[in-house]
């Protein structure tokens, strides 16, 4: 790690990647993830590596499919609406069993919506973009340092699971700047027995294809990344607790929301309530184990979002019927206030004691 | 008794895998599978070629062909032939794409890698026709062709008219070659195997983006036999779609798409000021008689 430097989210995520040994990047200019863009367009060549603005959202993601079937660290960047663009690719990326880098600096929608942050892509991420029976691994990012952290480690999981991986963040997250220090240049990437660069008479033909005509090769083809995916589920999860060994409510909460709900927490607790701050960092697999622990002393889970009410589904699908599960969102690109979220805390504090 | 050589004057090309296609019978698919091969074959680049089949027809050509292949999505393949020449600009990268898959849903895809000036080269079989999909209106179905889709023939009121890529390409500065022809017989196969090995030679002296447009027919679709749906592509589709070369380059005297298009830009201070390219070109004649002729007529 080096010495710190202040930058922006959106700018943290581009370098931190380039030191990851990505050298390709494919984008179209989106609000709010202007910076990130920009910021490869200045960098990439100097590392010798290549920028290229795509005529669309569609062609930046498949060439992003061509590059990853070539073996090479690649990424794109963009905002809801346009990763609603990339679905189609992200899906084909997927049944190739290609490795890749998307980041979401998400806005507000549906539609053209508006360029304020918001966390309304949760579901897109999680239950997978396009036409579904696949997952990527979904990071969610709440600092500017943790972005960088993220970014470089996403082509490791990536590589290793042979998945696309997204770093899900927001306008707020993107555009904020905070000091971060940023991780060493890596230099000894994976090899990719499997990439298509030409057999060069010395293997057998590598194709990328996610076309069975047969449903049954498709099925099992599914069924045996599923257990991939078992295995991520298994080792990937990422979470981190504030507060909540004692607590009887459970913030839960991600990315920007996740800021606004540590301060609501803290307030709470000066105020003597037992509050505590779940933050899940991985949305796909989702933190289950470190959640399901809480369930042991906590009466009551309040999901915080940027949205209007999303997570709150995975947090249900944990804590059952073992205790109430509450929901405070903003949306549209509002950011709900730490007054608001600790008034919430407040009145489920209230009722525990009824 | 008399000594004899036995000489092979007929084989399979080693590019082309041993697979059974899912061609109909007559549909000339075949035929121009068979002239990449030869050609991969006859550069010697199998072992650096990487092919990228279409949705369409051809969608099970990653196992046709014998080098390394990519799958892409409907219209998407100039995409993913961007992508992977970007990372490995040694390779030789082909798509292989039909009429809807390259000129209606990856229209976008094909005029900007074909503007960006992408080293790659296109396949292009024009039959007027969606095949796989059961015989669709297709963006190059002529006026008045009767589909699935236009029953009553194509409607140009209502439903526009044809695309004629060749010549709408033509205009981009990043394209290198363009050529259509047809493989109704021997001799247009002939032509036709010559383009296509333009197509690729240019790709690997990077001289700069190149399609071959190839006017195919589908008998199955057109409800024809192969022999009649010859006839009828000579009669209709020909007179819409004249055969010939649309830009060649090389021919007009530059080095490579990118000389033509400083020489055609000369005019232009922006364009050509400290323009990296210029430095480059092997033959700057033209541009610089273009910069001249601009500047005022010093010679």
């Amino acid at each position: 790690m080096s010495e710190k430097v202040l930058m922006k989210g959106n700018e943290a995520i581009a370098e931190s990647a380039i030191r990851a040994g990505c050298r390709f990047f494919f984008g179209y200019p989106i609000t709010p993830q202007t910076e990130l863009a920009a910021y490869m367009a200045k960098r990439m060549p100097k590392e010798g590596g290549t920028y290229l603005q795509a005529e669309s959202e569609v062609a930046a993601i498949n060439m992003v499919y061509g590059a990853a079937a070539a073996g090479a660290r690649v990424m794109t960047s963009s905002s809801s609406p346009g990763v609603s663009l990339k679905s189609e690719g992200v899906s084909y990326i997927a049944g190739a069993d290609l490795p890749c880098l998307i980041i979401n600096i998400e806005r507000g929608g549906p539609g053209l919506g508006s360029i304020q942050p918001s966390q309304s892509d949760y579901w897109q991420a999680t239950r997978a973009l396009g036409h579904g029976d696949f997952q990527m691994v979904v990071y969610a990012p709440s600092t500017v340092q943790e972005m960088a952290n993220l970014a470089y480690g996403a082509f490791d999981i990536a590589d290793k699971y042979r998945t696309p991986v997204m770093i899900l963040g927001d306008g707020m997250l993107g555009q904020m700047m905070e000091p971060v220090a940023l991780p060493e240049p890596k230099t000894d990437l994976p090899e990719k027995p499997w990439a298509t660069t030409g057999h060069q008479g010395k293997r057998a033909k590598n194709i990328a294809n996610s076309l069975y005509l047969d449903a049954n090769e498709l099925e099992q083809s599914n069924i045996e990344r599923f257990k991939r995916y078992e295995v991520i589920k298994a080792t990937e999860q990422m979470s981190e607790e504030v507060n909540c060994d004692d607590a009887e409510i459970i913030v839960v909460a991600f990315g920007a929301s996740s800021r606004i709900a540590r301060s609501a927490v803290r307030a709470a607790r000066e105020e003597g309530i037992k509050a505590g701050l779940f933050r899940p960092i991985t949305l796909w697999p989702f933190p289950v184990d470190a959640l399901e622990a809480t369930k042991s002393h906590a009466k009551a889970y309040l999901s915080v979002e940027m949205n209007m009410g999303q997570m709150v589904d995975d947090v249900r699908l944990v804590v059952r019927d073992s205790a109430p599960v509450e929901f405070y969102g903003r949306t549209g690109g509002v950011i709900p206030t730490p007054v608001e979220v600790l008034e919430k805390i407040r009145q489920i504090n209230e009722g525990l004691g009824e | 008794m008399a000594q004899t050589e036995e000489k092979i004057v007929f084989q399979r090309p080693h590019s082309l895998a041993r697979f059974v296609t899912n061609y109909c019978p007559g549909c000339t698919h075949g035929i121009v599978n068979r002239l990449v091969a030869e050609v991969i074959d006859e550069l010697d680049i199998e072992g650096k070629t990487i092919g990228i089949s279409p949705v369409g027809c051809s969608v099970m050509m990653y196992n046709f062909f014998n080098c390394d292949m990519i799958e892409a999505a409907h219209g998407r393949a100039p995409a993913v032939a961007t992508g992977v020449k970007r990372v490995n600009p040694d390779n030789v990268v082909f798509a292989y794409q039909g009429d809807g898959d390259l000129a209606s849903i990856g229209m976008a895809e094909t005029v900007h890698a074909a503007t960006r000036g992408e080293k790659i080269t296109i396949i292009f079989i024009n039959n007027a026709i969606y095949g796989m999909t059961g015989g669709q209106m297709a963006p190059t179905s002529l006026p008045n062709q009767v589909t699935q889709t236009s029953p009553y023939g194509r409607d140009v009121s209502t439903a526009g008219y044809p695309v004629r890529v060749c010549e709408l390409l033509s205009s981009l500065d990043g394209v290198a070659y363009l050529e259509r022809v047809t493989v109704d017989s021997p001799k247009n196969i002939r032509k036709a195997k010559k383009a296509i090995k333009k197509a690729f030679q240019n790709q690997i002296d990077g001289i700069g983006y190149s399609l071959v447009e190839v006017v195919s027919t589908c008998p199955t679709n057109w409800g024809m036999t192969p022999t009649q749906a010859f006839d009828w592509m000579r009669e209709n589709m020909l007179p819409y779609y004249p055969l010939g070369v649309y830009k060649d380059v090389v021919a007009e005297g530059y080095a490579n798409a990118a000389e033509a298009a400083a020489a055609r830009a000369a005019e232009c201070p922006i364009a050509m000021a400290d323009n990296p390219m210029l430095a480059e070109l092997p033959n700057k004649r033209k541009v610089q008689d273009a910069m001249n002729k601009a500047q005022g007529g010093a010679q």
